[in-house]
């Protein structure tokens, strides 16, 4: 029992004040730790709750447990604590810690849990340089499910999963955590300890209070890996497991800093920005979605004598700037007052080479937004032609991008637009404006639109000033085009 | 009027954050990295965070620790993202840590492609991962609903402490229709249960493991009884041109707005027929559907699954009418043809005699 007054050993006796005085959340013997005799979790355990105590930071601590012998942070840290799944620690702690900043957060990590299954866990949580603490309990197997191989089982050492004794040769070698972790740029103190000995122990309760004080300075990632006995699963008396710490693992896995960008750090953690969080009322702003902030003008009082539901299929090469004619019409007809829809097809056609994309305008709800019969359909290239040409409804257009409309393409009920656009727009000074110049046609054919909302859109959906220009003189080549057509 | 055109992908993030959402783990995956992205561009102006994680098991691990510290949190992939996200949700689930997922999905199984599907519906209604746990499903069929079911998302998440699921198929995430969002943001209060590195909840735990064999059933009975409140209160579909259908079409997403269309057109030629769309997948709108078989003759499932959805309408009827099915998958679409076909066809057959129907109808009750 802790005895506030016993003299030189005070500070070893007695309990941690971050530690729970009766372990209320284990099933039984609440005043005893589930830990074996001789194990070292318990004093890793005791080290932190003591480095917590020195630092003053119980309040904001919270413990982020694994799965493997050390699941049971939360029966004994009387701290906030979170348990997480095998492996995953470090995600849950690097998300704890970037929406709590104030918090002090701990993950705490077996072998299995941290290099095997949560190997890239780790890895990428210690490349951010999430400002956390990772202590990692490495004993060379896995304890609670019995005694199976870990990716830090030494070569020849029995596993129940490697019966004869691990062979590099088909189970590879120990893997070297601290060294591996060490050769990122991000962390700022990497450092592995022993349970060895006394002295071993004492720089171990050194690192992990450095690795914790590292966190409450802001500095970043510390992980400190811990070389600790197993008696249980190595079939040892504890004092045997000990030595075997000091004799034989840590002949494998070399005691010493790996890493320790401290001073560099100190600096540059008091010169990160604080911004404050916005205000509430306005994040329709920031978002962009404040009504009275929307780009444009009110919705036009745009009536015509006529019912609209003007169904678009437009198809080209991708580059052609497919996609775009259609979210100009779509915009314009929204501007217009319209209902609209713009629905681009995305599939893996996208990645060799062709685009399309459905638009609807319509005076009332819409349905689908996939366009099956176009009224209009913009053909940019001569496959997109063929593909789509046949789905066009009778008395529709065809808008096709070249210089004779293909004979077999041709059918009663088909009206037809064929110009070559491309060559139409580079006379204009642009070839891949020959979207906009085929899209002038389109709205002098169907005349839904005042050209004030395709002002509009163009205006909000092209940031360019030299295109808006560009853009604008191409529309009304396309105008000028079906005009003509109708003349001649 | 003041509404934007925008893509559903980019209006669930902004729903997201009007709604209180300031945390949002991702990782790319066509069709929905739009959502990542945009997240990337606003939670850091609206005092968010954003991680590009590695890998969708590191993003639903995270998704739990800021839910765990209390804060509104989401992430959104798509069907190979989701199912590596399986594990994270149960832990969610049986942590009772609530947050929001959107799948936007795309055809599988495997690498599939990445044309929009429905096949998602198994393993996200039914809860692809291990043990008694469900999440709330949503499925939007316009960029508006993109929207307004996102936030519905974040207040049910909190009410019921459980993952929910925004359910979407490719187009409904890829398309931009006009939206229009809440003139106010949502405040939002730090949970009492929450771990948020604070002496008021220091004492609090987050955990899923339970050893002692009573304590872990009365937990998951207690889940249970939580999902049996959601089912009463929670359920959500709606129904179109149904009060004298003969012929019920079901569907949901995408293939809702078709089943409109489909309608409207054989309605104009004469066939009764109406459509039933469910925007909770989970929990199911049984009783429409129950209520529906009392006037309905037959109800046909379209979906973008081999026969997913159909399962949920035939627990639902339980043989009180009979069920057509309807299917294209790998990336297409059924076609406003094929189901107006199926349309013609099932009011083209003679409808089974009243008498008989009604007796089954009697029985059943």
């Amino acid at each position: 029992m802790p005895t506030e007054s016993a003299g030189e050993y005070a500070p070893v006796q007695s309990r941690a004040r971050s530690f729970y005085g009766r372990y209320e959340r284990k099933e039984d013997l609440e005043h005893q730790t589930h830990f074996c005799p001789g194990c070292g979790h318990g004093i890793v355990h005791k080290m932190i709750a003591r480095a917590i105590d020195d630092l003053g930071v119980q309040d904001r601590t919270i413990m982020v447990g694994p799965v493997g012998c050390g699941v049971f942070t939360y029966y004994y840290f009387d701290v906030g604590n979170v348990q997480a799944a095998h492996g995953r620690a470090p995600a849950v702690a690097t998300a704890i810690k970037r929406s709590r900043p104030e918090s002090i957060v701990i993950g705490y990590q077996g072998d299995g849990d941290l290099s095997a299954i949560g190997a890239a866990e780790i890895l990428h949580a210690a490349n951010r340089g999430e400002n956390i603490t990772v202590v990692f309990v490495n004993n060379a197997i896995y304890s609670m499910t019995g005694g199976q191989a870990a990716p830090t089982t030494l070569v020849g050492m029995k596993s129940t999963t490697t019966p004869n004794g691990r062979n590099a040769a088909t189970e590879g070698y120990p893997l070297h955590v601290c060294e591996l972790l060490s050769t990122l740029q991000a962390p700022a103190y990497i450092e592995r300890v022993g349970l060895g000995d006394n002295k071993q122990i004492w720089q171990a309760a050194r690192a992990i209070r450095r690795a914790l004080a590292n966190q409450v300075h802001g500095l970043g990632f510390s992980l400190i890996e811990v070389l600790s006995p197993c008696p249980t699963i190595w079939k040892m008396t504890p004092v045997e497991a000990q030595r075997w710490v000091r004799g034989v693992m840590e002949n494998e896995f070399r005691l010493g800093v790996f890493c320790d960008r401290t001073n560099e750090r100190a600096v540059s953690a008091d010169l990160r920005p604080v911004t404050p969080d916005p205000a509430l009322d306005d994040l329709p702003r920031i978002l962009g979605v404040a009504r009275e902030r929307l780009p444009g003008s009110e919705a036009q009082a745009f009536t015509p004598g006529r019912e609209i539901d003007l169904e678009v299929r437009i198809a080209g090469f991708g580059g052609q700037g497919v996609l775009l004619l259609g979210e100009v019409l779509a915009e314009a007809g929204l501007d217009a007052g319209l209902e609209v829809s713009w629905l681009p097809s995305y599939g893996p056609e996208m990645r060799s080479g062709t685009s399309n994309c459905h638009v609807r305008l319509s005076r009332h709800a819409i349905d689908s937004p996939l366009v099956a019969s176009p009224v209009v359909l913009v053909a940019m290239n001569e496959p997109s032609l063929r593909k789509f040409d046949r789905s066009v409804r009778s008395g529709g257009w065809v808008i096709y991008n070249g210089r004779e409309f293909p004979a077999d393409c041709a059918r009663d009920g088909l009206n037809v637009l064929a110009r070559p656009f491309t060559e139409l727009a580079d006379e204009l000074g642009e070839k891949r404006a020959a979207n906009m110049v085929m899209l002038g046609a389109l709205l002098e054919i169907t005349g839904v639109l005042p050209q004030a909302s395709i002002d509009h859109a163009l205006a909000r959906l092209v940031k360019n000033p030299r295109w808006v220009e560009l853009d604008q003189r191409a529309l009304a080549r396309g105008r000028e085009l079906y005009q003509g057509s109708r003349e001649g | 009027m003041r509404r934007q055109l925008m893509k559903g992908n980019e209006a669930i993030i902004k729903s997201a954050i009007l709604a209180g959402c300031r945390a949002f783990y991702g990782y790319p995956i066509t069709p929905a990295s739009e959502i990542a992205e945009a997240a990337a561009e606003f939670m850091p102006k609206t005092g968010g965070v954003y991680v590009q994680a590695e890998s969708e098991v590191a993003a639903v691990n995270m998704l739990y620790g800021a839910a765990s510290a209390g804060v509104r949190a989401m992430t959104a992939s798509s069907g190979p993202g989701i199912s590596l996200m399986q594990e994270g949700i149960s832990y969610m689930a049986g942590a009772e840590l609530p947050c929001v997922i959107a799948d936007i999905t795309r055809a599988g199984p495997g690498l599939g492609n990445i044309g929009a599907e429905q096949a998602d519906y198994h393993q996200v209604v039914k809860g692809g991962g291990h043990g008694n746990y469900r999440t709330l499903v949503l499925a939007p069929n316009s960029v508006q609903e993109m929207a307004d079911l996102t936030a519905l998302a974040f207040e049910l998440a909190d009410r019921y402490r459980n993952p929910v699921f925004i359910l979407a198929d490719g187009f409904i995430g890829q398309m931009m229709e006009p939206v229009e969002f809440p003139e106010t943001a949502t405040p939002t209060q730090l949970p009492e249960w929450a771990v948020a590195g604070t002496a008021a909840s220091r004492g609090n735990l987050i955990s899923s493991l339970e050893l002692d064999f009573d304590k872990l059933e009365k937990h998951i009975l207690a889940l249970e009884a939580k999902y049996r409140i959601a089912c009463h209160r929670e359920t959500r579909a709606e129904e179109w041109m149904t009060a004298d259908a003969e012929i019920v079409l079901v569907g949901y997403g995408i293939v809702a707005r078709i089943l409109k269309a489909v309608t409207a057109e054989a309605r104009a030629a004469g066939i009764k027929v109406g459509v039933l769309r469910p925007i909770t997948l989970y929990p199911f709108p049984v009783a429409q559907f129950q209520r529906l078989a009392l006037s309905a003759q037959v109800f046909a499932v379209v979906e973008m699954s081999t026969g997913q959805l159909i399962e949920d309408v035939k627990l639902a009827l339980n043989g009180l009418r009979p069920v057509q099915f309807l299917s294209r998958v790998g990336g297409n679409v059924p076609s406003h043809n094929e189901v107006l076909a199926l349309v013609r066809e099932l009011a083209r057959r003679a409808p089974a005699a009243p008498a008989r129907e009604e007796e089954r109808v009697a029985n059943a009750y």
